[in-house]
């Protein structure tokens, strides 16, 4: 299976394969917002309000796993020198961004109605912002710094110091005071969310994880192809 | 390595801010109380202990060890009722009086249906 992800197999990752996975997240994301929106009760102090937790979480999860992702790569990368794990970074950045910022703006709403405010400056807000800033980064490097190989090294550092961020985040509710709730579902013991409301989240993040697997194999191929053409330019 | 000292450093300097609230208990054991500070002070309010007046609100809130009276002029948020997460924003007047010009609610990671809570509380009164 791993093999699959070596530059002259993804290439030929076939459009029934996409299709498959597309109509898999579709039905997840689907019958998840139905579930989350319609069917699952309001909750007992928060009301609907609780409703964002459905995109909440999962874009949290996904944001952080991405960066986790990202991380291991990039000295996976430095160590063994291995060429497609740059590559594989570089194609879960933008999607994983793009998910920090919808935690960070749906937090934001969900904020005001409970507790009161859009924003503090709490550990667990504060140490995500930085982790979208780290993701911008990250990002920024790709894009403005032509030199493949400077690029690829600047970027993993990048990757590397934000990963000391990821434990910071998720702790944050533990070591310190926050504003924001400790975690509902820990490995440690029961989850305190109600079945009625964990099923839907846990469809909702089954079809969010299925999405950014969509994106980044999209993503992947398409840095394959570009590296396979700058190499090809240079030869020429 | 350069970039890990930096870090350390800022991390360092934050460790006073990253703390978003004091516990009443964790005020009363500060060595030097912040009396012209804004501070922010957080617990749980005290079931019972909410007075509401023409002027302002005055409740209690409790770490279940140590608590501080908190008196508020203003709007609060749906949250705020007895029992329940506050976090409170402004200065002590004196070590058991804390004048709040902001007050947030805080939620617990707890999320269960209405209709379960009540199923709950039946069965814990029999």
């Amino acid at each position: 299976m791993l093999k699959k992800f070596f530059p002259n197999k993804i290439l030929s990752f076939s459009n029934r394969l996409y299709n498959f996975l597309n109509i898999l997240m579709l039905i997840f994301i689907f019958v998840g917002l139905i579930y989350a929106l319609f069917l699952s009760p309001p909750d007992l102090t928060q009301g609907d309000s609780v409703r964002i937790m459905y995109v909440h979480v999962p874009a949290s999860f996904i944001s952080l796993g991405c960066f986790a992702f990202m991380g291991i790569a990039s000295v996976c990368a430095l160590i063994f020198k291995i060429k497609i794990l740059p590559l594989m970074a570089k194609s879960l950045a933008p999607v994983g961004s793009v998910f920090a910022l919808v935690s960070i703006v749906t937090g934001s709403l969900w904020g005001k109605p409970t507790w009161g405010t859009w924003w503090v400056w709490d550990a667990r807000l504060t140490s995500m912002l930085i982790l979208f800033i780290f993701y911008i980064a990250y990002i920024s490097v790709w894009k403005f710094v032509d030199d493949y190989e400077k690029a690829n090294r600047v970027s993993s550092i990048i990757a590397i110091v934000g990963s000391l961020n990821l434990p910071v985040i998720k702790y944050s509710v533990d070591w310190w005071n926050t504003l924001h709730q400790t975690s509902s579902i820990t490995l440690a013991s029961a989850p305190t969310i109600h079945y009625t409301m964990l099923i839907p989240l846990i469809i909702m993040l089954i079809g969010t994880i299925l999405y950014t697997l969509i994106v980044f194999l999209m993503r992947y191929k398409t840095e394959i192809m570009k590296f396979k053409l700058d190499k090809k330019n240079k030869e020429n | 390595m350069a970039t890990i000292v930096v870090l350390f450093v800022v991390l360092k300097s934050l460790e006073e801010n990253v703390v978003y609230f004091f516990s009443p208990t964790e005020l009363y054991n500060k060595e030097d109380i912040p009396f012209d500070k804004k501070i922010r002070v957080g617990g749980l309010v005290k079931d019972g202990s909410v007075i509401n007046n023409q002027m302002s609100i005055n409740f209690i809130v409790t770490d279940l060890n140590n608590e501080i009276i908190v008196s508020y002029k203003g709007s609060l948020p749906n949250l705020f009722s007895e029992g329940k997460g506050v976090v409170a924003e402004g200065k002590l007047k004196d070590e058991k009086y804390f004048i709040a010009d902001k007050i947030l609610a805080k939620h617990d990671e707890n999320y269960m249906p209405p209709e379960v809570s009540k199923i709950l509380n039946k069965t814990e009164e029999q």
